[in-house]
């Protein structure tokens, strides 16, 4: 059965033929992927969809995991926070940690494949061991917002990405100069997941009955996990001014940042900001709800996502995939997904977010454009198919230096 | 197989071509710099010195990554002036740059330079216009990994077949890396087209500005080219 032809009706024979071809070119090459997860977490989530259609494509892809106790993981959580540009006490001793974690899984991994490609710095260390195999391509794959590191961390790591053959980046605003190629490659959304394949009306409409939203009104949405960084507060903000001349209902929907000393915090503001509106509607969602904001979303006459940060905001693309118009803030990945005016309105604040929002639900007809060009700018870009064939590129440009590889 | 440049013709009746048409197509690895900016003569700072892949980048790969848009968008330089840093003015005048008229990235390089260096000097407020944090202006290059299709064509009717199916991307390939990547004197299409004895039909498809369609609204029209041709 084939996986690839799955994909076919959403993207185009093209495209998939065109997937094929350059994967032909690198039939039976040796791919070891290295993570620090084998579930949760949104690599883990994008390896498990990968890893078969890489197989279907033809290439030997292996996908193995490091080791690291508690600890371990408790340090690399201060680095990535570090690396977000939060503040985070780090001392010496993590250092050291993180260096006998790595030294530890190199002794117990084999490290012989043709290309090694390594996820975010939990298992950067391990490219110490290149010299074990010189034949084999380090390829160092960051999933984090590197914008605006702190030093300390970032100093720290630095040796070790120089000694990879290629880095690979979300977004341009997390890349610094360095001497190797340094690729783009955004994330991307699977459309056959229960969060994005089509959805019967009826299954809509009895999702939303579940979760207790009429349909009499057009919805304004924004799915987010409870955090001061989406600002659910400047969306009920928004939906006031709103409110004031269109008629609407507001969900915000999203599950409690588990990790979040300040997640409930936030709730309970969230909660007072909404006071008893009966047209607000708050959904803690647990999670593996995905059907639920599938529905959502397709249900929803204006997506918004008014983030004050992002790492790349791919809910974004959620709602543009299901020809949504969306309103979201021109931070992280977002302006990647939308470009202003064309398939989606980007804003900077609470009133251009409002103003945004009545126009959408004002003008039905532009708002449709807006979606619909948005679906075709998220299917060209932002989909799993495009994502498999940017690795598949770079897999490739890793045997050239130039800007023009000519495969005969 | 790509069409060697094409030497005089003087034929006018339909031939068969000596070497088929093979349609290849290119796939685009984006490739970052590390350099920004934040304002307009750090733009035109940098713009002298990047790599003729990321002049290219920012004036083509639009064309590719919105050709379902009518109206296209204008090229990113335009976008991000116009957009970002409120600049219509400048903005509009990037956007209106015919790129057609240049054959070399040079060139066009030197012509960005030089006009928001121009607007700088007549609008000197402009220099104090700065992009927030995120939204500056990321330098970035293509990388273009080009394969042959499995599209081939040694006559005309199979060269419209052809046109007919094969991506957006070989289309692109054709039409805009072939003049100005590889340096040929126009697109691959007329190039083979003159060699097959169609130069009318060449010339009318070189005289079409890319840059004024979306690329499938260029396809059409090459295609009905194609087709008035062939019934004739």
């Amino acid at each position: 059965m084939s996986l690839l032809a799955d994909y076919e009706a959403l993207v185009g024979s093209s495209t998939i033929a065109e997937l094929r071809a350059l994967a032909g070119r690198l039939a039976g090459k040796q791919v070891l992927m290295i993570s620090s997860t084998r579930a949760g977490g949104g690599v883990a989530e994008i390896l498990n969809r990968m890893a078969p259609l890489f197989q279907e494509l033809g290439l030997d892809v292996r996908w193995d995991v490091m080791e690291g106790g508690l600890s371990f993981f408790k340090v690399t959580k201060k680095f990535h926070n570090a690396l977000h540009g939060q503040r985070a006490a780090i001392r010496q001793e993590m250092f050291e940690l993180f260096l006998q974690v790595g030294r530890a899984n190199m002794h117990k991994m084999a490290l012989d494949r043709e290309i090694i490609f390594v996820h975010d710095p939990q298992p950067i260390t391990l490219v110490e061991a290149r010299g074990r195999h010189p034949a084999s391509r380090w390829i160092w794959r960051c999933h984090i917002d590197l914008s605006r590191p702190k030093q300390r961390v970032w100093e720290f790591l630095r040796p070790f990405i120089l000694k990879f053959d290629a880095a690979v980046y979300s977004h341009p605003a997390f890349v610094q100069q360095m001497p190797m190629r340094q690729v783009l490659v955004a994330p991307s959304i699977d459309p056959l997941s229960d969060k994005n394949r089509e959805l019967p009306m009826e299954e809509i409409r009895a999702v939303l009955a579940r979760l207790e939203i009429p349909q009499d009104l057009p919805i304004v949405t924004q799915v987010s996990r409870f955090d001061r960084l989406k600002d659910p507060i400047g969306v009920i903000e928004a939906y006031r001014k709103v409110r004031r001349t269109v008629k609407c209902r507001l969900v915000l929907a999203g599950g409690p940042a588990t990790d979040d000393p300040e997640g409930e915090a936030v709730l309970s503001e969230v909660r007072e900001a909404a006071g008893n509106d009966p047209l607000i509607r708050l959904l803690m969602l647990p999670p593996n709800s995905d059907v639920e904001i599938n529905a959502l979303q397709r249900a929803s006459a204006v997506v918004v996502q008014k983030s004050l940060r992002e790492g790349f905001g791919l809910t974004v693309s959620e709602a543009l995939w299901k020809a949504r118009p969306v309103v979201a803030s021109a931070v992280g990945g977002i302006p990647l997904q939308v470009k202003h005016r064309y398939s989606g309105l980007l804003v900077h604040s609470v009133e251009g977010a409002a103003f945004a929002i009545k126009q959408l639900l004002n003008n039905p007809s532009y708002a449709k454009h807006l979606g619909e060009n948005g679906k075709e700018h998220v299917r060209g870009h932002f989909l799993l198919t495009r994502h498999l064939a940017d690795y598949l590129l770079t897999f490739i440009s890793l045997d050239y230096t130039t800007d023009t590889i000519v495969l005969n | 197989m790509e069409p060697e440049q094409a030497s005089r013709m003087t034929a006018v009746e339909p031939a068969q071509a000596i070497k088929p048409f093979r349609f290849s197509t290119s796939l685009v690895l984006q490739e970052a710099t590390g350099l920004r900016a934040a304002r307009l003569s750090v733009l035109a700072q940098i713009l002298r010195t990047v790599p003729d892949s990321c002049i290219y980048h920012h004036t083509h790969y639009f064309l590719l990554s919105h050709h379902y848009l009518t109206p296209e968008p204008s090229n990113d330089f335009a976008y991000w002036i116009g957009e970002v840093l409120g600049e219509e003015a400048l903005g509009e005048r990037l956007a209106s740059l015919d790129i057609i008229e240049y054959t070399d990235l040079g060139t066009l390089r030197q012509r960005l330079v030089d006009v928001i260096e121009d607007y700088l000097k007549r609008t000197p407020a402009a220099r104090f216009k700065f992009a927030s944090e995120g939204e500056e202006f990321f330098f970035v290059k293509s990388v273009h990994v080009v394969m042959p299709t499995a599209y081939t064509a040694a006559t005309l009717e199979e060269f419209a077949d052809a046109l007919e199916r094969v991506s957006v991307r070989s289309l692109y390939f054709h039409v805009f890396d072939a003049p100005l990547r590889l340096g040929r004197r126009t697109n691959d299409f007329s190039l083979w087209l003159e060699q097959l004895g169609y130069p009318e039909l060449a010339r009318e498809i070189a005289a079409l500005d890319p840059y004024s369609y979306t690329l499938e609204m260029l396809r059409s029209s090459m295609l009905s080219l194609v087709r008035q041709t062939l019934s004739r």
